[in-house]
């Protein structure tokens, strides 16, 4: 298919989702707004992981740290100077903290760039490692990311965290963001560097023998990827208007690891489809935490019931279909085309 | 033979795994523009000089030397940013990624525009992108594989992957050019176009050729100059002609075969 051609479709797919969205944003209620919000955090949550796992193959846990990062950054910054002096009641902020204040466009990238220097600093020893031990050391780097908000009440007010965070991630903030991600990751992937993040992937020794500095595309994978783990967790926490430190347990990281296995490590198509899948599934499972009645039968509701579920398809998944929605497969415009023409054709 | 007529040379290289020595001093000079050939039986130490040379192993002892200028110690990708491409016993290509992406890795490290530039949408990323990809389709065009493409890499059969592998080597630019045992696993008929094919690639791109093979008809007909090895030891080097009647190559080849029996 001609370049041309793609771009246009691709302008025409972005004009078309805004009208959406300008349609959603009169004629659907404040819930279901909610869910379309979250499909749009959760999809560049997993785009940022499947960069980092699915095409760099490095296998990391961190993500929720990561969000930590940018929540925490951007919410200081849109917190306005007196929100804050009544919220910090553990002990006065700090004056840096006190006095940051930002647009809700600069805090997101704010967040997302502390996220991307974190990334860079636990990556420069980490990512020598090899890939069990990045696993775990990239676990306990969220871990540690937990326990210091929970301890320095003069940044982060303690265990008591944020509440009141201004809610501006409306669904255009939300999806100019997503947009954002999905056009970076697109445009990285396909140019010569993503071929090297997957030859990285596919066989590192090879890769190293064809002159590819390894350990420096790791790093730059993983520091891009925390970006956008940070501006995923920047515009979630002015979403959600509250964060404290138990948010961001390793279930966030689980969450987001559920969406890109599931639609395919090594997919970006897959990712966008996985998110928007599970985060209609994972709302409408609430149905199953809440009591319910069968034929007279009252049953109660048992929290943490959805998530149980979720894990078991998680094991389906990789028991009986282990490369996901879509493996490492793409859907693309000449794709979707060649489709058409041949159910035409017949 | 002067100085300048080497191009790389390996000087008392000696390897030690713990108590075994797999390769004791060796020691060579490579003439530029030359075919060399590196041969011994199964687990006489050739992988292993390989490795040492190409910086994937740390040498016990000894140096190389890249055009008088060392490069033991050094990194395999930087061995590599230097002039020395190789491929491996056991294939070992990108095989999700597309016959024409294998290339475009191998071509990654003279690449001028980075992810910047991608991201950016910079013309001149584009401009070297494209002109990356018809260099790319020019050497796969070299070594038969050009209408492959398109193709996943691991569904390429057997001797078209060796190939590519090679092409993509290739693609590095490099000046001297490693390869074990490529004719490994061809037919009598593929074995004698790889032949032909690493004449014309000497001669089209300028290079100079170690290779370790297992096929004597092979290496006695395309190389000048053979090492063999033997338990780590370098037994003896030469012309083919000298190394055919030389006693202990003959001893340690008919040694082989009496302990296989
Ligand atoms: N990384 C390593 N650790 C320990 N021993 C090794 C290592 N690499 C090679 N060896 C040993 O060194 C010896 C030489 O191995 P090498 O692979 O160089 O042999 P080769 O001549 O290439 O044999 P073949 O013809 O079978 O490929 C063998 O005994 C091998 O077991
Ligand atoms: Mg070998």
């Amino acid at each position: 298919m001609h370049r041309s051609t793609a771009i246009s479709l691709n302008v025409l797919a972005v004009a078309a989702l805004g009208l959406f969205l300008w349609w959603a944003e009169g004629a659907l209620d404040g819930y279901k707004i909610q869910i379309l919000n979250l499909i749009a955090v959760n999809i560049i949550l997993a785009l940022s992981l499947n960069l980092i796992y699915g095409f760099t193959g490095l296998f990391s846990l961190g993500h929720a740290g990561f969000m930590a990062i940018g929540a925490y950054v951007c919410s200081i910054l849109i917190l306005s100077p007196a929100q804050k002096e009544m919220l910090f009641i553990l002990g006065e902020a700090l004056p840096l903290v006190q006095e940051a204040h930002a647009p809700f466009l600069v805090a997101v990238a704010a967040g997302g760039l502390a996220a991307a220097l974190a990334g860079l600093l636990v990556g420069l020893p980490l990512l020598k490692l090899g890939d069990d031990y990045l696993g775990i050391a990239t676990l306990g780097f969220a871990e540690i990311v937990r326990v210091i908000a929970n301890n320095i009440p003069r940044v982060t007010n303690g265990a008591l965290g944020f509440k009141g965070i201004p809610d501006y991630a409306n669904l255009w903030w939300n999806y100019g963001w997503c947009v954002f991600t999905l056009f970076v990751v697109v445009r990285l992937l396909s140019s010569n560097t993503g071929n090297v993040f997957k030859a990285i992937r596919d066989d590192e020794i090879a890769a190293k023998a064809m002159g590819v500095n390894v350990f420096r595309h790791k790093l730059l994978s993983f520091t891009i990827g925390s970006f956008f783990a940070g501006v995923g967790g920047a515009l979630l926490a002015s979403l959600l208007t509250t964060i404290d430190p138990k948010m961001f347990l390793f279930t966030l990281t689980f969450n987001v690891l559920m969406i890109v296995v599931t639609g395919g490590l090594g997919s970006i198509t897959g990712s966008v489809l996985a998110g928007v899948g599970i985060t209609v599934l994972l709302e409408w499972l609430r149905f199953v935490e809440n009591p319910v009645s069968l034929g007279g039968f009252e049953l109660p509701g048992i929290p943490g019931m959805r998530m149980v579920i979720f894990s078991l398809a998680l094991i389906c998944i990789i028991l009986f279909r282990r490369e996901g929605l879509m493996g490492m497969r793409e859907i693309t415009w000449s794709g979707l085309g060649g489709l058409f023409a041949r159910k035409g054709g017949r | 033979m002067t100085r300048d007529g080497i191009i790389l040379e390996a000087r008392g290289l000696t390897m030690r795994f713990g108590g075994l020595t797999a390769v004791k001093e060796f020691s060579a000079a490579f003439p530029r523009g030359s075919i060399c050939g590196l041969i011994g039986p199964n687990g006489a130490g050739k992988t292993t000089c390989f490795n040492m040379i190409t910086g994937f192993y740390r040498p016990t002892e000894g140096q190389v030397f890249l055009n008088g200028g060392p490069i033991s110690g050094r990194p395999p990708y930087e061995v590599c940013r230097a002039g020395v491409a190789r491929t491996f016993q056991n294939i070992r290509l990108f095989g999700n990624e597309t016959v024409l992406q294998n290339v475009l890795i191998g071509g990654h490290l003279r690449q001028k525009t980075g992810w910047l530039a991608a991201v950016l949408c910079l013309p001149a990323h584009f401009r070297e992108e494209r002109a990356m990809r018809e260099r790319a389709m020019e050497l796969l065009d070299a070594v038969g594989l050009a209408h492959l493409a398109g193709e996943q890499a691991s569904a390429l059969p057997y001797g078209a992957q060796r190939r590519l592998e090679i092409a993509r080597a290739l693609a590095t630019r490099p000046s001297f050019l490693l390869l074990d045992e490529p004719a490994a696993g061809m037919n009598p008929q593929e074995t004698q176009e790889l032949m032909q094919f690493i004449r014309n690639i000497r001669e089209g791109f300028g290079l100079t050729v170690l290779l370790i093979e297992h096929d004597m008809k092979l290496v006695m007909n395309i190389c000048e100059q053979i090492w063999v090895l033997d338990y780590g030891e370098t037994i003896a080097q030469g012309e083919p002609a000298a190394i055919q009647s030389d006693p202990r190559v003959i001893e340690a080849y008919l040694g082989e075969e009496c302990a296989d029996a």
